[in-house]
């Protein structure tokens, strides 16, 4: 059987046939080849695929090898337990407790700045706003998420802090509340575009159920949209955290660079990735202790974002809900 | 009967009070857009000139320039965009188009899926010590350009899936039944077609790239630069160089990084400048990928 060029452009046909005839006498020759041909491309294709896997692979595989040699001369309980983290001063103390909570305290400024009004921002554009006033809101809002962090970061030093040194007296140029009040503006998108089309999922007969019994749209929107829509809402929540947790220009630039065991936000803190930046910063030689500490570091904040992703994971298979 | 009016005058209230503080919400993020445009403009619109872009940095705020950052970026970008999009739109179209449900693909997604959560940060981790030290390709644009390269991956496979999972059945089916073979239906007809949605995320997926700092901090760009790589073109034969890809190199957002680290106040107007310039081309960027959307959804009715 003689393959037929299908609906293509002549030209492009011509080019076609020309590219596999030279060889193909017999068309059984050229079926052959033509086989060949795409179990190639196929096996090509495959092979892009399974290089996300070979990404994966590689993070955790050099994560490991670079933490175990840190973990080979520094214990897994003095570094979860003591209170000091300065790797590269003398004596130098192991301790990652003060990175963590300065990531911490910064992810819940943003997330307490993110997830109410994300969610507040999804239910009026999913319920309340007019369609036109939604298809401008929307794209406007998602331009938050595209400017660059670096961009926010110096936001925050310029703008955010010298706005909350009004609101609080005696606030340090470098604080957690600055940084992680941006951070929880950036997420919002986030948030509320995730939601939004969670809860535009849910059918109208719902709404319609609802209003029939006398609902009016705040209370459709709260007790039966909102917990309808929980599983995607909840998936929104858990990127932000995600995003919040990972998110490094901003807290290096405007939260400080000294690791501080506290719990205020008024004060400055060193999180996990300001601190690899900060090591980054410098000259690194291979294998120093420099070098090693920011992969220990890593490592926690690798396994503290997969926590909330199969965190997140659980959370989405329990609430889902199936029309 | 007047106890009815009641309640449905505070529902209508309930809900009026809620259109006020969705609104007020949903401008808490565009005041916040708009704040942060103004402040760039007023602090760093006076830098903006023909010196600032083609001077290298200087120790001196006023001298000095984002020639060498900006060069790196664009240099860095060609890097990301060679390797990400063919790999990423081929992944895509296996994924959508030939994959077999079975634990290999499953593996695939959930992989691809928690990629788009690992922060940007790990990966400048996994190319300092692989890349950088493992493959010895030093701390160079290669390097640099790879980085993203991984890290936006995920973004561009998404959006191939997705434009061709917008193409209805139909067509592959005719095409299958005029004897195409799978790749002749890809090559002529899934492409073309999804062509505007995947350039929409390419674009994104770029805009985002070029935003992107830590991971390039982590695997040791420069901060301060005051050279070009060589030229790609060369006047002798072969007339093309690749050697620009082993220099080293600084991008915008750390050039401004840079800048606003600092606690001279010339130089935070220059940290502005840059900052003007890289929101220019990261809002430019989104802007094309709208207008194509816009135009793709309408002119395609199936």
């Amino acid at each position: 059987m003689e393959e037929i060029p299908s609906l293509q452009h002549p030209v492009a046909a011509a080019a076609d046939l020309a590219q596999h005839s030279p060889p193909a006498e017999t068309p059984s020759a050229r079926r052959r080849l033509s086989r060949l041909k795409e179990r190639f491309i196929e096996a090509l294709l495959f092979l892009a695929a399974f290089s996300s896997v070979a990404i994966t692979l590689g993070i955790v595989g050099t994560l490991v090898y670079e933490s175990s040699t840190f973990f080979a001369h520094v214990s897994i309980r003095e570094f979860l337990t003591a209170p000091l983290w300065t790797p590269l001063f003398s004596p130098p103390r192991f301790g990652i407790m003060p990175l963590v909570m300065g990531t911490l305290v910064t992810t819940a400024v943003a997330l307490a700045v993110a997830l109410p009004i994300g969610t507040v921002v999804a239910i009026y554009l999913s319920e309340f706003a007019p369609v036109r006033v939604r298809e401008v809101i929307k794209p406007a809002l998602e331009l938050l998420s595209a400017v660059p962090t670096v961009v926010y970061g110096y936001f925050a030093l310029q703008f955010m802090s010298p706005l909350l040194q009004k609101v609080f007296p005696g606030l340090p140029t470098f604080n957690m509340l600055s940084a992680g009040v941006v951070m929880g503006i950036m997420i919002i998108p986030y948030v509320s575009s995730l939601s939004e089309d969670a809860m535009r999922a849910v059918p109208m007969s719902l709404r319609e159920g609802a209003y029939a019994m006398g609902a009016n749209r705040i209370i459709t929107a709260i007790r039966v949209v909102y917990p309808a829509a929980l599983s995607g809402i909840v998936a929104s929540y858990i990127l932000a955290i995600s995003r919040a947790i990972g998110e490094t220009m901003i807290v290096a630039i405007a939260a400080g660079m000294q690791p501080n065991l506290t719990l205020d936000p008024r004060e400055p803190a060193a999180t996990i990735t300001a601190f690899i930046v900060q090591v980054s910063l410098g000259d690194l030689p291979h294998g120093s202790i420099g070098y090693q500490s920011i992969f220990a570091a890593g490592v926690t904040l690798f396994i503290m974002t997969l926590i909330f992703n199969i965190l997140g994971y659980i959370l989405r298979k329990r609430f889902r809900e199936v029309y | 009967m007047s106890d009815f009016k009641h309640i449905i005058a505070k529902r209508k209230r309930q809900d009026f009070l809620f259109n006020i503080v969705g609104i007020l919400c949903t401008l808490v993020g565009i005041l916040t857009l708009g704040a942060l445009l103004a402040d760039l403009l007023i602090d760093g619109l006076v830098r903006i000139n023909w010196t600032f872009l083609t001077s290298f940095p200087s120790r001196f705020a006023e001298r000095a320039g984002i020639l060498s950052s900006w060069v790196g970026t664009l240099l860095i970008m060609i890097v990301t965009a060679a390797t990400a999009v063919p790999l990423g739109v081929a992944a895509g179209i296996y994924l959508e188009e030939y994959a077999r449900r079975n634990w290999v693909t499953n593996l695939i997604e959930i992989n691809i899926a928690n990629l788009a959560g690992v922060p940007s940060i790990i990966y400048g981790l996994m190319a300092l010590s692989l890349l950088v030290y493992q493959f010895r390709l030093g701390q160079s644009v290669l390097t640099g350009g790879l980085t993203l390269a991984f890290l936006i991956l995920p973004i561009v496979i998404v959006a191939t899936r997705e434009a061709l999972r917008t193409i209805p059945q139909g067509i592959r089916e005719a095409a299958y039944a005029l004897g195409s073979t799978k790749w002749q239906v890809v090559r002529h007809h899934l492409l073309p077609y999804s062509l505007g949605g995947t350039m929409t995320g390419i674009i994104i997926a770029l805009s985002r790239a070029i935003g992107e700092t830590a991971p390039l901090i982590t695997i040791g760009a420069l901060t301060f630069i005051a050279f070009l790589p060589p030229p790609p073109i060369k006047g002798q034969a072969p007339f093309v160089s690749f050697e620009w890809l082993t220099s080293p190199f600084s991008v915008l957002p750390i050039q401004m990084f840079n800048w606003v680290s600092r606690p001279d106040q010339d130089f935070v107007v220059n940290a502005a400048g840059a900052g003007l310039v890289l929101i220019f081309v990261t809002l430019l960027l989104n802007a094309i990928a709208i207008a194509i959307r816009y135009r793709v959804r309408k002119r395609i009715k199936w």
